[in-house]
C-alpha cells in the first residue's frame, strides 16, 4: 500500500499538470479571441476629480457632471455632427471615478492603481497643480494615455515634455494676460494695485503674472499690497482691512472654491468692492451658486471662453441643453473643459481607429493622432500646437458680472474676447519670461 | 494710527473666533487629560448645522434677527447630544489610559466624524450669509468693520466671563477645578467624577460647536473645515499651556494680535508666524505661558 501512494501522487501531478497546460492552451486560443471583442465594446477612462473637500462643489462636481454630459452623448451618438458616431473607436465609455483629494503623493498611487490593478485604457483628470505636475512623469513611465483638462500650470509643458499626456485647455499664464489687458481696456485710469491671492504655486504664479503684464502695460503703475492667506483660509478680515486701508485701484484674486465664495460675502458686506475693482480671475465657477450675492461689476473670467463667456455656436448650444437635461443647472468652466477634453479624446480615438481602417486602435496610434489635433470644441476652438502638440493654445474672455434680479439669473456685462495669439507666449517660450521680456509677438486685435 | 487700530480690531476678532473653539479644548484637557481632536469636528457640524437651519429659518420667511438665536441653537443642538454620546457612548471606556490613546481614540472619532458630514450633506458648501450683514458696518476713517465681526469680541467675552463666573462661583465649578487639580484627592472627596466629565465634555462640545455655528455666516461651510480650526485652536491651548483657562485667553489674543500685525506690515510672515510664537514659547515654558510643570506620576 505504501509503494503505490507516490505512483498515485506522480500520476496525479503529471495529471493536473497537462491538464492545466491544455487549460491554458485552450484558454489562449478561445479566450483571447473574445476578450479583444470585449476590448473593442468597452473603453474603461478613469476619471480623476476633486469629489470631496472644499474643491469639490465648485470645481469637481461639476467637471464629473461635464464628463458624465459627454459619456452619455457619446455612448448614445448624440453629439451634433460631425461628432454623432457611437463609442470612442466603436467602443462604449465605462468610467472609474477617483477623488483628486488627499495630495500629490497619493493621487501617484491613485495613477498607478488605476493603470495597473484597474487596468483602464485612458486617464482623464486632474484639478490640482500640485497633483497633474506630479502624475505627468507617472503617466509617461506606465505609457498611460492622460489627458489633463483643468489643472492650469505653465510648468507641466514649459518644464517638462510628455509623450502620452495631454492637456486640453491653455494654462494660467492666458488668465493673468488676459485679466491685464482687460483693466487696461475697461479702466485705464487703473494705477494702483493689490492681489490675494491663494499661498501656493497657483496664486503666487498667477499674482506674479498679472501684475508683471499690468506693469508693462502700465508703467508708471504701483503694487500696494500682496496678500497671501493660507489655501482654505475661510476668514479673510484681517486681509479685507489691509485692502481697504490701502484703497487699490484694483484687487486681483485667484481665490477659488469655498475660498472664493467666504472672500466675496466678507468683501461685499464690507464694501470693499465699491472700493475697488475686483476681478475673480476664476469666479465664474461659483457665480451661479452665489447669484445675488455676488455684487454687479466684479470682473470674472473662466479660465478662458467658457461658461457663459463661450461663444454662441450650435455645438455650444447642445452642450448646455444636454447638460441641463441632465443636471438641472447651467455648465460651469469646469463642466466645459471636461467635456472638450471628452470631446478631444473622442475625435483622436475615431482619427486613430479610421487610420488604421477600423476596429479599437493602440495608445500609440490614438497619441498619434491627438498631437496637433484641431477641433471645434463648446463655443472654442482647440488647437494642440503648443508642447510638441499636447498643450492647448487658446484665448479667454473677461466680463461684469450682472445678476439680473427681474429673472434671477447670474450673467455678465462688457464682454471682452481675447485671442490666442494675444495672451500667449510665442511658441516655445516660458510665459513668465515673455511677459518679462515685453510681451513681444502679442497680437491683439 | 490707522494701521494700529486694524491691527487691534482684527487681531481682536481673530482671537475671539479662535478663543470660543479654544476654550473648549482646554477646558476638556484640564478636566479629564483628553486632547479631542474631535473637537473640530464639533466645530464643523455647528457649522453645517447653523448653515443649513438659518437657510430653512429665513425661507420660511420668520424675522432675519431671529437668525442669530437660530445660531445658538444650532450650537446646543449639536453640542449636548454629540457631546453626551461621545463622552458616555466611547471615551468613558478609555479613562486611565495613556494621553496618547486618548489622541488616537479622538482622532478616530474625528475621521469618523468628517465622512459622516459628506454622508448627511454631501460635497457641495452651504452658505447661509445673511447675518454676516444684518448688524451693518462702523467705518473708522478709510476702514470699514462689520458690526457681525465686532460682536464676536462681545460673544467671546460672554461665554468667558459666564466661564470663569462657572468655574469660580458655582458648586460644579468649583468641583471642576478639585478635578482639574487632583482627581483622585476629588473621588476621594465624594465629588462625582463621572458626572463631572460628562457635563464637562457636553460644555466643551457646545463651544466647539458655538465656534463653528457664528463662523458659518462668515464662510462657505465646506467638508474638511474641522481640520484648520483644531491645528489653530492647538496652537493657541499650547501656548497659554493645556488646560488654562486665562492661558486661552492670553493665547487667543496673542495669536490674533501677532497674526493681524504680520498682514498687515509683513504678509510674507502670516503662514508661519503662529507657529513660529508657538515655538519660541515652548522653548523658554514648555508647558506653555500659564501652564503649571507637573512632576509625572510613575
Amino acid at each position: 500500500m505504501s509503494a503505490v501512494k507516490p505512483m498515485r501522487k506522480i500520476f496525479s501531478a503529471r495529471f493536473l499538470s497537462v491538464g492545466l497546460g491544455v487549460f491554458i492552451a485552450v484558454s489562449l486560443l478561445t479566450g483571447a479571441a473574445p476578450q479583444k471583442a470585449q476590448a473593442a465594446e468597452t473603453l474603461k477612462i478613469g476619471v480623476v476629480l476633486f469629489l470631496s473637500g472644499a474643491a469639490a462643489g465648485p470645481f469637481g462636481i461639476p467637471a464629473r457632471n461635464g464628463v458624465e454630459t459627454l459619456i452619455a452623448a457619446i455612448n448614445g451618438g448624440k453629439i451634433p455632427a460631425p461628432y454623432n458616431t457611437k463609442g470612442m473607436a466603436g467602443a462604449q465609455i465605462e468610467a472609474v471615478y477617483i477623488d483628486e483629494s488627499g495630495g500629490a503623493t497619493k493621487q501617484v498611487t491613485e495613477f498607478r492603481n488605476l493603470v495597473q490593478r484597474q487596468k483602464v485604457d485612458v486617464v482623464v483628470g486632474y484639478i490640482s497643480s500640485g497633483n497633474c505636475i506630479a502624475v505627468a512623469p507617472v503617466a509617461d513611465e506606465l505609457k498611460m494615455l492622460t489627458v489633463i483638462p483643468i489643472c492650469g500650470t505653465p510648468r507641466l509643458f514649459e518644464d517638462a515634455s510628455y509623450k502620452y499626456v495631454f492637456r486640453t485647455i491653455s494654462d494660467s499664464i492666458t488668465d493673468s494676460v488676459g485679466a491685464a489687458h482687460y483693466i487696461k481696456e475697461k479702466f485705464p485710469n487703473a494705477r494702483t494695485i493689490a492681489g490675494i491671492n491663494p499661498n501656493y504655486a497657483w496664486g503666487q504664479d498667477s499674482w506674479r503674472d498679472f501684475h508683471l503684464a499690468f506693469k508693462l502695460m502700465n508703467p508708471d503703475s504701483e503694487i500696494v499690497t500682496e496678500q497671501f492667506p493660507k489655501l482654505f483660509a475661510g476668514t479673510f478680515t484681517s486681509e479685507i482691512s489691509v485692502l481697504l486701508r490701502k484703497k487699490p485701484d484694483v484687487i486681483h484674486s485667484s481665490l477659488w472654491g469655498a475660498d472664493l465664495e467666504s472672500f466675496v460675502n466678507q468683501a461685499a458686506a464690507r464694501g470693499l468692492n465699491k472700493r475697488s475693482k475686483i476681478i475673480l480671475t476664476i469666479g465664474e465657477a461659483n457665480m451661479f451658486r452665489l447669484g445675488a450675492k455676488m455684487p454687479d461689476g466684479i470682473i470674472i473670467s473662466a479660465r478662458g471662453p467658457y461658461g457663459v463667456l463661450a461663444r454662441q455656436t450650435p455645438l455650444n448650444d447642445w452642450f448646455r441643453a444636454a447638460y441641463q437635461d441632465l443636471f438641472t443647472a447651467p455648465p460651469v468652466y469646469p463642466s466645459y473643459m471636461t467635456a472638450q477634453a471628452m470631446l478631444g479624446l473622442k475625435i483622436a480615438y475615431d482619427k486613430a481607429s479610421q487610420a488604421r481602417g477600423g476596429g479599437m486602435p493602440s495608445t500609440e496610434e490614438v497619441v498619434k493622432a491627438f498631437e496637433y489635433l484641431k477641433y471645434e470644441a463648446f463655443g472654442i476652438t482647440i488647437d494642440m500646437a503648443y508642447g510638441n502638440g499636447h498643450q492647448a493654445f487658446t484665448g479667454t474672455a473677461y466680463g461684469q458680472f450682472k445678476f439680473d434680479k427681474s429673472t434671477g439669473t447670474a450673467t455678465f456685462t462688457d464682454i471682452m474676447w481675447f485671442d490666442p495669439e494675444c495672451v500667449n507666449a510665442p511658441k516655445g517660450m516660458k510665459g513668465a519670461a515673455w511677459i518679462k521680456g515685453g510681451m513681444k509677438g502679442a497680437k491683439c486685435g | 494710527m490707522l494701521t494700529l487700530i486694524a491691527i487691534l480690531l482684527d487681531g481682536l476678532i481673530f482671537a475671539s473666533w479662535i478663543f470660543i473653539v479654544a476654550v473648549g479644548l482646554t477646558l476638556i484637557f484640564g478636566v479629564m487629560r483628553i486632547l479631542n481632536i474631535a473637537h473640530g469636528s464639533l466645530y464643523a457640524f455647528g457649522a453645517y448645522v447653523a448653515a443649513w437651519l438659518v437657510g430653512q429659518y429665513l425661507s420660511a420667511g420668520y424675522a432675519p434677527m431671529g437668525s442669530f438665536a437660530v445660531l445658538l441653537l444650532s450650537a446646543i443642538i449639536v453640542g449636548v447630544p454629540m457631546g453626551f454620546i461621545m463622552e458616555r457612548g466611547l471615551l468613558r471606556f478609555m479613562y486611565g489610559r495613556d494621553e496618547v490613546i486618548m489622541v488616537l481614540v479622538t482622532y478616530a472619532v474625528f475621521l469618523i466624524l468628517e465622512d459622516a458630514i459628506m454622508l448627511i450633506w454631501g460635497t457641495d458648501a452651504y452658505f447661509a450669509f445673511e447675518p454676516y450683514s444684518l448688524l451693518g458696518n462702523t467705518e473708522i476713517e478709510a476702514l470699514v468693520f462689520s458690526n457681525y465681526d465686532l460682536a464676536m469680541i462681545a460673544l467671546a467675552l460672554v461665554v468667558g466671563a459666564l466661564l470663569w463666573w462657572g468655574l469660580n462661583h458655582t458648586r460644579v465649578g468649583k468641583y471642576l477645578q478639585v478635578v482639574i487639580h487632583d482627581r483622585e484627592l476629588a473621588q476621594a472627596l465624594g465629588i462625582n467624577v463621572t458626572r463631572v466629565f460628562t457635563i464637562t465634555f457636553m460644555v466643551g462640545a457646545v463651544l466647539g460647536a458655538l465656534g463653528g455655528a457664528f463662523t458659518a455666516p462668515q464662510i462657505s461651510v465646506t467638508p474638511g473645515m474641522g481640520v484648520e480650526v483644531i491645528v489653530l485652536a492647538f496652537a493657541v491651548v499650547v501656548i497659554g499651556g493645556m488646560g488654562s483657562f486665562p492661558g486661552a485667553v492670553v493665547g487667543a489674543v496673542l495669536v490674533g494680535i501677532i497674526r493681524a500685525a504680520a498682514v498687515h506690515l509683513l504678509p510674507q510672515l502670516e503662514l508661519f508666524i503662529i507657529y513660529a510664537v508657538m515655538a519660541l514659547v515652548l522653548v523658554f515654558r514648555p508647558q506653555g505661558l500659564f501652564g503649571q510643570a507637573e512632576a509625572r506620576k510613575i
